[in-house]
C-alpha cells in the first residue's frame, strides 16, 4: 500500500527516454486476506487490459512418476469451474473480445487474457472461479482428455521434430536424479499416463491456493477499479497451506559426459551444457551476455567462426537458460554436410579458452547490452509483456517494478567481468555434450575426450 | 440467547456487508466497448516521389521504417527460381563502405533490427529503431536499400547455406507437407506452388550480375512507398527520410502479375511416407480466394468458426473432443492473387484416419452456422482488434496492408462495425462458396504403413502416392 504514494507522483511522468533508458513501471500492490497478491499498472495506450495470474508452482514441484504433471494441470485449469461450465472458459472469453493462455516451465506457471477494457470483470470472474473452485467442476473423463492432447503436444514438439529429444537430455542427463530439475517440464509419456484424478485434487489443494499466487492487472483500467474488482471476485477463495518449496541439492558435473542419440536428421548437431549461476544470482547476467558474445549476431566469436569463416556449421546458438534453482549455459551447432562434431567442438573449445584468457573488447560488450536495451523498450510497448515481466519481478526480487535495477545488472557489467565468469563456469572437463547423428553414422558423434562420466 | 445472539448479528454485520461473496450464478455483464480510433494516416512524398504513409505514436520512443517495393518471388522467370530471396538476402551482408561483418557490427551496436526481405508480390526493408538513434539507423538503411555491396564471397556463403536448408527440410514434415499441398493445388509451375526459395539447378546458376540486376530493377524510387509507425514528429520524419532515401533512383514501377487462378477438381489424397514418424502432417484445402474480394468480412468471420480461434470447430473437435491432436486450424491465404483455403493439423499416427474424417465433418458442417457460433467469432474478430495497434511494428504491419492492397481511407476505423455486420445467411452463404469438400486435397506425411489401409477404408477417393523425393528433390550436393 505504500506504493501508492509512489505511483501517483510517478504516474504523469511514465515516458521512457531512450539516451538514458528508464524503465518504469508505475504500480500500486495490495495483499488480500486470503493471501493474494494483487499488482495494478496503469496504461491507456489502447483501450485493452492484461490479467496475467503467475502461480508459483512449476515441473520442479512435482513427484517422481508423476512428470509433467504441473504441465498437464494447466491444461485442465481450461476445462471448467464449479460456475464456468466446460467450455465456456475459452467460449465467454471470445465473445468479449478477449484471447487466453497459460504456460508452465520448471519454476512457475502462468495464465494470461487480454481483454477489452469493458471485460476485466469477465476475466476475473473466469480466473477466481478456478483458484476457487476447480474441482467442482473436475472429472476423471476430463483428466483423460486433456492427457490426450498433453500426448499428442510431447509428440509435435519433441518427437516428432528433428532434435526434439534435446530438450528432455539437456534435463535427465545433466542434472542428477535428486535434482528438481532432472526430468522435462512436458514429462515423460508413462507418468502422463499414469496422472490420476486423485494427484489433480492434490495439487490444486496443495498449490493453486491465492497465498501462492499473484494477480497483475495491466492496460486501461484505473487502479481503484482493479482493486475494487479484484477484491470483489477473490474475495471467496480460501487460503491454503504454507507452500514447502523444492530444494536443489548441491552438485557439480564431475567430467564431461557424452551421449549419442541416432535420429532422423540430415545433419550432425551439437548440445553443449554447462552449469551456470541460477537466474538473477550473481554471475547469471554475465552468462547472459556471454552466450551473446559467444553466439550472438554474425560477429559474435563463434558464429564468425563456425558459420562465416570456417562454414563447417550451418547454424550456431548459445544462451544461458536461466532457472530459480540452477543455470545451464548451452551452445548448440549443427554441422554442414560432411563435417564431424569433434571438428566443431575443437572451435568452439578454442573459443571459449581464448575468452578465457582474453577479455572481449569494449565494443563486443556494448553491442550486447545495447541490443538488451532496446529489448526492453520494444517490450515495453505490450501491457501483456508487462504484466508477465511485474509477475516475474514481483516473484523472483519483490519488487515489479524492478526492470530498470534488471536491466543495470547488464549495464555495469565490465570486460573483465565475462572472462571472469567463462574462467568460473565453461570448464571444458564439467559439462555436457549431446550428439545428434544420421542414423547409422555415429562416427560423426563427439568422441570423448575430457574424462568420462 | 436472544441478546447473544442480536450482539453477534450487530458485530458480524458490517463484516457481511463488506464482505459479500461474488455471486458467481452467472458470468458478469459486460460495460460499454472503448472503440480504438485510430489516427488518420498523414502522408507526403519525397523529392523523388517515394509517398510516405505515417502514423505517430507515442507512447515509447521507438520507430519503426518500412520501403516497399512492388517484386518479390511472384515476378519470377522459370529460371530465376529463388533469386528474390537470394537479393534481399545479399542486402544485408555488406552495403556502402562497410563489408558485412562490419554492416551486422554496426546494426548491432546500434541495437536496431534493419532486414530486407521477398515476399512473393512485394519485397522490402524494414528498420526498427529507437528514436534517438534513428540518424545512425537510417544511414545504414540507406545503404542496404540503395548500394548493397553483392560481393562473390557472400553470395557464395548464402548460396551454399540456402543449399543446406533446402536438404534440412527433408527432415521436416511440417515443410514436406505444406510444400506438397502448395505445388498439388497450384501447380509445381505456378508461383505459389514452386516455392520461394528456389531449386539446387537454379540456386548454382546465380552470378553476381543477375543479383545486382534484380534489385537495380525493382528498388527504384518509382516502384516505392514507405510505411512509417512510432515516436517522431512528422517535420523531423520528413527530413531525415529525404536525407536517406530522397535520392534514391527513380525507374519502372510494376503491377503484380496476375497469376492463375488452377481449380481442384475431385478429391485426391496425396500419402507422403515418413517411416517412424510419431504423427501424420495433414494439409486439406484447394485455391480460395484474394484480398480485394468484397466477402473479406464474411470469410474472416467464416473462418474463425470453422479453424481460426481456440473455440473453432476443428480445434474443439480434433483436440478437445477426440484428442488428436495438440491443435487443429484453418486459414484462407490473401493476397493480391488468389492463395489457398487450407485446414491443418500434426494427429497421432494411430488415429489419423479418424482425424480425416472428423475434419471432412467440419468442412462439410460449416454450412450451418448458428447466432451464438456468429456472435462469438464476429465479437472476437471485431473487439480484439485494438490489440493490432498496440506497438509501432504491428501499426506498420497494418498501414502497410492498407496501401499494398488499396483498402479504403477509413478501413480500420470501420473494420469493427464491418466485422460486426456480418449476418448468418451471408457467413453460410460465403462458406458454401468458398469451403469445398468434393473438390479438394488432402495431403498426409505419416507413417505409411500404420496408416495407409485405414485411410483406404475412408473411401474418401483415389490415393496418389509421393515420395518426399518427388516434392522436395533430391538433397541438393554442396
Amino acid at each position: 500500500m505504500i506504493r501508492l504514494i509512489t505511483l501517483l507522483l510517478l504516474a504523469g511522468s511514465f515516458a521512457v527516454q531512450a539516451q538514458d533508458t528508464r524503465l518504469n513501471l508505475p504500480y500500486s500492490r495490495f495483499t488480500l486476506d486470503n493471501g493474494l497478491t494483487v499488482i495494478v499498472h496503469e496504461d491507456f495506450s489502447t483501450p485493452m487490459v492484461a490479467v496475467n495470474v503467475w502461480y508459483h508452482v512449476g515441473s520442479s514441484y512435482e513427484k517422481p512418476g508423476r512428470t509433467g504433471f504441473a504441465h498437464l494441470f494447466e491444461h485442465i485449469m481450461f476445462e471448467g469451474s464449479g460456475h464456468v461450465k466446460e467450455g465456456d472458459f475459452d467460449n465467454l472469453l471470445e465473445a468479449a473480445g478477449g484471447n487466453n493462455n497459460g504456460s508452465t516451465n520448471n519454476d512457475r506457471t502462468n495464465y494470461y487474457e487480454t481483454v477489452p477494457a469493458n471485460a476485466v470483470s469477465l476475466a476475473l470472474f473466469l480466473e477466481s472461479d478456478r483458484m476457487g473452485y476447480l474441482p467442482d467442476a473436475m472429472s476423471p473423463g476430463k483428466v483423460d482428455g486433456q492427457r490426450d492432447v498433453v500426448k499428442n503436444e510431447r509428440r509435435q514438439s519433441y518427437e516428432n521434430r528433428p532434435y526434439g529429444l534435446a530438450w528432455q537430455y539437456l534435463s535427465s542427463e545433466f542434472y542428477p536424479k535428486n535434482h528438481p530439475y532432472h526430468w522435462p517440464v512436458i514429462g515423460y509419456m508413462e507418468d502422463l499416463s499414469a496422472a490420476s484424478y486423485e494427484d489433480v485434487l492434490e495439487f490444486f489443494k496443495k498449490y493453486y491456493r491465492p497465498n501462492n499466487a499473484a494477480l497483475v492487472i495491466a492496460g486501461a483500467i484505473k487502479t481503484a477499479d482493479a482493486k475494487k474488482l479484484a477484491e470483489s471476485w477473490f474475495r471467496d477463495v480460501p487460503k491454503g497451506e504454507t507452500i514447502i518449496r523444492p530444494e536443489a541439492p548441491e552438485f557439480e558435473l564431475s567430467g564431461v559426459k557424452t551421449m549419442t542419440i541416432e535420429d532422423n536428421v540430415q545433419l550432425p548437431r551439437l548440445y553443449m551444457a554447462f552449469k551456470s549461476p541460477r537466474s538473477l544470482s550473481p554471475g547469471d547476467a554475465e552468462m547472459d551476455i556471454t552466450a551473446q558474445i559467444l553466439a550472438g549476431g554474425k560477429n559474435s566469436r563463434l558464429y564468425k567462426r563456425l558459420v562465416y569463416d570456417l562454414q563447417i556449421a550451418q547454424d550456431v546458438a548459445a544462451f544461458q537458460n536461466s532457472g530459480a534453482l540452477s543455470s545451464q549455459l548451452i551452445i548448440i551447432a549443427t554441422a554442414r554436410p560432411g563435417i564431424d562434431l569433434d571438428q566443431l567442438k575443437n572451435v568452439i573449445d578454442e573459443e571459449i579458452e581464448k575468452l578465457k584468457a582474453e577479455s572481449p573488447s569494449q565494443r563486443e560488450l556494448q553491442r550486447v547490452v545495447n541490443q538488451y536495451e532496446v529489448g526492453y523498450l520494444s517490450q515495453f510497448q505490450s501491457i501483456e509483456a508487462k504484466a508477465d515481466m511485474m509477475n516475474s519481478y514481483f516473484r523472483f526480487t519483490g519488487n515489479p517494478d524492478w526492470a530498470n535495477e534488471d536491466l543495470s545488472r547488464y549495464k555495469s557489467i565490465d570486460t573483465g567481468d565475462i572472462s571472469s565468469v567463462t574462467q568460473t563456469y565453461l570448464d571444458l572437463n564439467k559439462r555436457l555434450i549431446l550428439s545428434f547423428v544420421p542414423k547409422g553414422a555415429t562416427e560423426l558423434a563427439v568422441k570423448s575426450t575430457g574424462e568420462q562420466k | 440467547m436472544k441478546k447473544a445472539l442480536l450482539t453477534f448479528a450487530v458485530s458480524v454485520l458490517p463484516l457481511l456487508l463488506f464482505a459479500q461473496n461474488p455471486d458467481r450464478s452467472e458470468a458478469p455483464a459486460l460495460g460499454p466497448i472503448q472503440p480504438l480510433v485510430i489516427p488518420e494516416i498523414e502522408s507526403f512524398k519525397l523529392s523523388n516521389g517515394i509517398p510516405v504513409y505515417f502514423v505517430r505514436k507515442d507512447q515509447v520512443p521507438l520507430v519503426q521504417i518500412n520501403l516497399f517495393v512492388s517484386g518479390g518471388s511472384a515476378f519470377e522467370k522459370p529460371s530465376e527460381l529463388g533469386l528474390a530471396n537470394l537479393t534481399t538476402d545479399l542486402m544485408t551482408e555488406g552495403a556502402g563502405k562497410r563489408d558485412a561483418l562490419a554492416l551486422a557490427d554496426e546494426i548491432d551496436f546500434l541495437g536496431i533490427r534493419l532486414d530486407a526481405y521477398a515476399g512473393s508480390e512485394f519485397m522490402g526493408v524494414n528498420l526498427f529503431a529507437p528514436t534517438s538513434r534513428v540518424d545512425q539507423a537510417l544511414d545504414l538503411m540507406k545503404d542496404v536499400t540503395l548500394s548493397p555491396s553483392f560481393a562473390e564471397k557472400e553470395l557464395d556463403r548464402i548460396r551454399k547455406s540456402k543449399l543446406v536448408t533446402l536438404g534440412q527440410n527433408h527432415d521436416e514434415s511440417r515443410v514436406i507437407a505444406s510444400t506438397a499441398f502448395n505445388q498439388i493445388i497450384f501447380g509445381k509451375d505456378h508461383a505459389f506452388g514452386r516455392g520461394a526459395t528456389g531449386t539446387e539447378k537454379t540456386l548454382k546458376s546465380f552470378t553476381v550480375k543477375e543479383v545486382r540486376a534484380f534489385h537495380e530493377t525493382y528498388f527504384n524510387a518509382k516502384n516505392a512507398w514507405i510505411v512509417v509507425a512510432g515516436a517522431i514528429d512528422q517535420k523531423a520524419l520528413k527530413i531525415k527520410l529525404e536525407t536517406a532515401l530522397g535520392k534514391m533512383k527513380s525507374g519502372k514501377s510494376f503491377e503484380t502479375p496476375k497469376l492463375p487462378v488452377p481449380t481442384v477438381a475431385g478429391r485426391v489424397i496425396y500419402l507422403i511416407d515418413k517411416p517412424g514418424a510419431a504423427q501424420s502432417e495433414l494439409r486439406i484445402g484447394h485455391t480460395g480466394v484474394n484480398r480485394m474480394t468484397p466477402d473479406y468480412f464474411n470469410l474472416t468471420v467464416v473462418n474463425t468458426i470453422l479453424g481460426g480461434s481456440f473455440t473453432s470447430r476443428l480445434n474443439q473437435n480434433i483436440r478437445e473432443e477426440h484428442g488428436y491432436a495438440y491443435g487443429a486450424s484453418s486459414r484462407f491465404g490473401f493476397q493480391k492473387n488468389t492463395g489457398a483455403f487450407l485446414a491443418a493439423s500434426a494427429v497421432q499416427t494411430e488415429v489419423t484416419d479418424s482425424a480425416i474424417f472428423e475434419f471432412m465433418k467440419e468442412l462439410k458442417g460449416i454450412s450451418k452456422i448458428s447466432e451464438e457460433d456468429l456472435t462469438r467469432a464476429r465479437n472476437y474478430v471485431a473487439l480484439s482488434f485494438p490489440s493490432d495497434f498496440a506497438d509501432v511494428q504491428s501499426i506498420a504491419d497494418n498501414i502497410g496492408n492498407q496501401i499494398f492492397y488499396g483498402l479504403p481511407k477509413d478501413y480500420y476505423n470501420t473494420y469493427t462495425r464491418n466485422i460486426l455486420d456480418v449476418t448468418v445467411d451471408n457467413a453460410v452463404k460465403t462458406a458454401k462458396n468458398y469451403i469445398k469438400t468434393d473438390d479438394l486435397v488432402i495431403v498426409v506425411v505419416g507413417d505409411k504403413a500404420q496408416i495407409e489401409a485405414k485411410i483406404k477404408g475412408l473411401n474418401l477417393g483415389e490415393i496418389k502416392y509421393l515420395s518426399i523425393e518427388d516434392v522436395l528433390g533430391p538433397v541438393p550436393q554442396i
